[in-house]
């Protein structure tokens, strides 16, 4: 074991990785047949409404986009900071990015009113829009990851790019996550967004998300191609994802006290914090508790090293992250938007009303084949390219450049 | 409506004939847009800016004049499903939660002078006429629904359902998103919008149509003599709608 | 790029034999219109129909000049088929004026998701709602054309 080297190969064709890939397929099944469903017969069909014009798969878009810029952490230590410990596990790292990103706006794409007009959207750009700005982060995100790959990948680069190129794509994935943040922060109208804290709350977040979805994929890959993954490489990354979850916890505490500072926004902030129904339960229940507390104390707790603790602590923050972008994005909706401060108002219309909103199935399944399609991506990147090393033990020393 | 098209199109020559002469000579001084007429007007004109003036101590509770009448006139009418049916106008009731007084006032697209909807509109769908109405070009809008995210006043719809029997006049349709045009259509031949219409129609003459740059229209004048307010003032956008008495 | 424009070539060719067979022959069946002909002639109406209402329609939605020639509604105040009582039809049946060379050359109209497809005044159907989109209710039926032609020219091997 000891003389091993770093080896990247493409991960073997196992019965259970085929396995994997059917569940996955029946899923992309289900998410393109609810796209079908919903394009046929509107959105009527989801529980999407006036009030609540963004639903489940924007939390599933954003969940993953999101997920997609902070998979790149484990690549950005390892050229961009220099952990040498992190270079076997970089290239992953940059598939895992470009599919979860890939996958992110597929939903997004396929939940538009006219999905049929993509290419009306590729050829109008309205550039006082951060939606434009974002199609070209996200679009130029690929791009530069998928260079930064080739740079890691082809023996003909010298590796003396691998620096370059990750900077530039450390650099190009904290302005995409402050473009999808500021999709929220830059919305003056409604109590819940309206706040420059959103960027910098994204960049968390996406830290965290992307961390922890990394940790998952990487096991169930190794888990599934049979291959050997050190303990101590998986509870390196997870010390590591305590300190985003505490940046989370930190930036969240900011954004809810700096509004319950200002008087005009204590409205919304007791409705989130106190009595927000399933949105209270969702914040502290979910995002605080399960997805921030609990994490956080497993891994301060010392018991980094216990077999089953990283993949319970990555599930626990990625449902924190799942729960806080939809307290973030339905949450914000659902409270009303005050039109005529100190009058009580009501109207058909739903004015001065918490809006209700139940997830429909569709809409659920939309984002869950969005996942999917990132997982299979993935994994059919994985099993082409040759981007995971046959031997991640512990014992296994880690090559140079 | 249709049968008078013939008809239709003889007045609208007539007006475009005239229009450039009219707009010049005739628009300061000729304001008749609240007793049922405006300037002959043929196309967009930068050099207007049309506005509404809403008097809420006029606006009956339980009168609807200006809501049906937008539904006739752009053919909204919705399915019986009040989350999801489009609303291009409708009736708020204020009750001021110190003294309990009421108000009721209609609330529609205010056509913001600087609209948050066609700042955020990826394609450039939502867009601005040079007359400050703000309105959707639905042969780009792709249904992101931003623009009624970014709305403060909830004034744009997204059309959840197929539609038929449109007017030939305000197409709509599945999967993009609408609002009030300020009855645009309407606008460009020299009509005032089907809710100032209806409203003056009630006797109620809650709403006042024109022209917010020429100083002595009714609505520029009525503007000077009392004080209004624009919805949401913090946010600065310059609504071209107003209210007073609210 | 040369394969594409021996393609484009192909089809132009196809397409030119078409037109020139006519009403009677391969060509699609247009329904008779009322009113004057237009004066740009057929031919020109054919090619660049689109490009004037693309033109027309951002002049009068940007600009607000509406007495243009090109519009939709104008289209309809000659080109509305009629079916059995004498009822214009809408886009969702086939004899409609639109319909009639547009599936003939399976070019999809977006046009009548959003605008009326009738004159102003005529009922329509909501049979004519549900047309837009991959799953529309003529898709169960051309699948069933394709298999059966597939089936037909197998045998005919």
């Amino acid at each position: 074991m000891a003389i091993d080297r770093t080896l990247y190969r493409e991960v073997p064709a196992t019965g259970a990785l085929w396995g994997a890939g059917l569940l996955l397929a029946a899923f992309l099944v289900a998410g393109l047949a609810s796209f079908l469903y919903v394009e046929h017969h509107g959105h009527v069909v989801t529980g999407m409404t006036n009030q609540v014009v963004w639903g489940m798969p924007h939390v599933f878009a954003i969940f993953l986009i999101v997920a997609a810029s902070g998979a790149l952490n484990v690549a950005s230590m390892a050229s961009v900071f220099d952990k040498v410990a992190y270079k076997p596990l970089s290239r992953l790292s940059g598939i895992l990015a470009i599919s979860l990103l890939a996958g992110g706006l597929l939903v997004l794409v396929l939940d538009l009113g006219r999905p049929d007009r993509l290419l009306v959207q590729l050829t109008h750009f309205n550039f006082s829009s951060i939606f434009t700005w974002n199609i070209l982060l996200y679009s130029g995100f690929i791009a530069v990851v998928a260079v930064y790959l080739w740079v890691q990948m082809d023996r003909t680069v010298h590796p003396k790019w691998t620096k370059p190129a990750g900077v530039l794509a450390f650099v190009w994935r904290l302005a995409l996550t402050t473009g999808t943040g500021s999709i929220f922060g830059w919305l003056v109208a409604r109590p819940g967004y309206d706040a420059a804290i959103m960027a910098p709350l994204f960049i968390a977040m996406s830290f965290a998300l992307g961390l922890a979805v990394y940790v998952l994929v990487l096991q169930a890959l190794c888990a599934l191609s049979g291959r050997a993954l050190g303990p101590e490489r998986v509870s390196g990354m997870i010390r590591l994802l305590g300190l985003f979850v505490a940046a989370v916890l930190y930036f969240t505490a900011v954004q809810h006290l700096t509004n319950l500072y200002a008087m005009e926004h204590k409205g919304f902030e007791r409705f989130i914090l106190m009595d927000g129904g399933v949105y209270t339960t969702l914040f502290w229940g979910v995002q605080v508790l399960l997805g921030g507390l609990v994490p956080l104390a497993m891994i301060y707790a010392g018991k980094a090293s216990r077999p089953v603790m990283p993949t319970l602590v990555s599930a626990l923050v990625i449902l924190g992250g799942l729960a806080q972008i939809y307290v973030i994005v339905i949450g914000g909706q659902v409270y009303p938007m005050e039109l005529f401060p100190g009058y009580s108002v009501s109207s058909d219309f739903f004015d001065g009303a918490i809006a209700a909103y139940t997830p429909s199935l569709p809409e659920i399944l939309l984002g869950l084949g969005g996942v999917a399609f990132a997982l299979v991506a993935t994994g059919v990147g994985a099993k082409v390219l040759r981007v995971l090393p046959s031997n991640l033990s512990d014992s296994n020393p880690v090559t140079k450049g | 409506m249709s049968c008078g098209a013939k008809k239709d199109v003889s007045r609208r020559d007539f007006l475009r004939s005239g229009a450039a002469l009219a707009t010049m000579q005739l628009a300061p001084g000729v304001t008749l847009m609240a007793f049922g007429g405006s300037e002959a007007q043929a196309a967009a004109d930068a050099g207007k800016r049309w506005g509404l003036l809403i008097d809420a101590s006029k606006c009956a509770p339980d009168c609807n004049a200006c809501i049906t009448a937008c539904q006739d006139e752009n053919g909204w009418k919705g399915s019986g499903n009040a989350e999801t049916d489009v609303q291009w106008i409708r009736k708020v009731t204020l009750k001021d939660k110190s003294s309990g007084r009421e108000t009721s006032l209609p609330v529609m697209c205010q056509h913001c002078e600087s609209p948050p909807c066609v700042d955020v509109c990826p394609t450039g769908a939502s867009f601005k006429r040079k007359d400050g109405i703000v309105l959707v070009d639905k042969h780009i809008c792709i249904g992101c629904r931003y623009c009624m995210m970014a709305c403060p006043f909830k004034a744009r719809s997204f059309v959840h359902e197929h539609v038929t029997n449109q007017k030939t006049h305000a197409p709509r349709g599945i999967g993009t998103v609408e609002s009030c045009t300020l009855c645009v259509h309407r606008v460009d031949e020299g009509r005032i919008p089907a809710c100032v219409e209806a409203c003056e129609a009630t006797g109620h003459g809650a709403m006042v149509f024109g022209d917010l740059l020429d100083p002595e229209s009714e609505i520029s004048r009525r503007l000077a003599e009392y004080p209004s307010v624009a919805l949401r003032p913090d946010l600065d956008l310059n609504p071209g709608v107003r209210y007073r008495e609210i | 790029m040369r394969a594409s424009l021996l393609i484009a070539g192909l089809i132009a060719m196809l397409a030119s034999a078409v037109w020139a067979e006519g009403q009677g022959g391969l060509g699609p069946v247009i329904p008779e219109a009322t009113g004057k002909a237009h004066p740009e002639g057929n031919d020109y109406m054919r090619r660049w129909h689109m490009s004037m209402m693309r033109h027309d329609r951002d002049v009068t939605m940007y600009e607000g000049k509406r007495d243009q020639n090109a519009s939709l509604g104008g289209c309809f105040e000659c080109h509305a088929a009629k079916d059995e009582t004498g009822t214009p039809v809408t886009y969702a049946d086939a004899r409609h004026f639109c319909r009639s060379c547009h599936d003939f050359v399976a070019v999809r109209v977006d046009c009548f998701d959003c605008h009326r497809s009738t004159p102003e005044g005529v009922e329509e159907p909501p049979a004519h709602a549900a047309l837009g989109g991959v799953l529309s209710p003529s898709l169960g039926a051309d699948v069933g054309a394709l298999v059966a032609y597939l089936g037909a020219w197998e045998v005919g091997q």
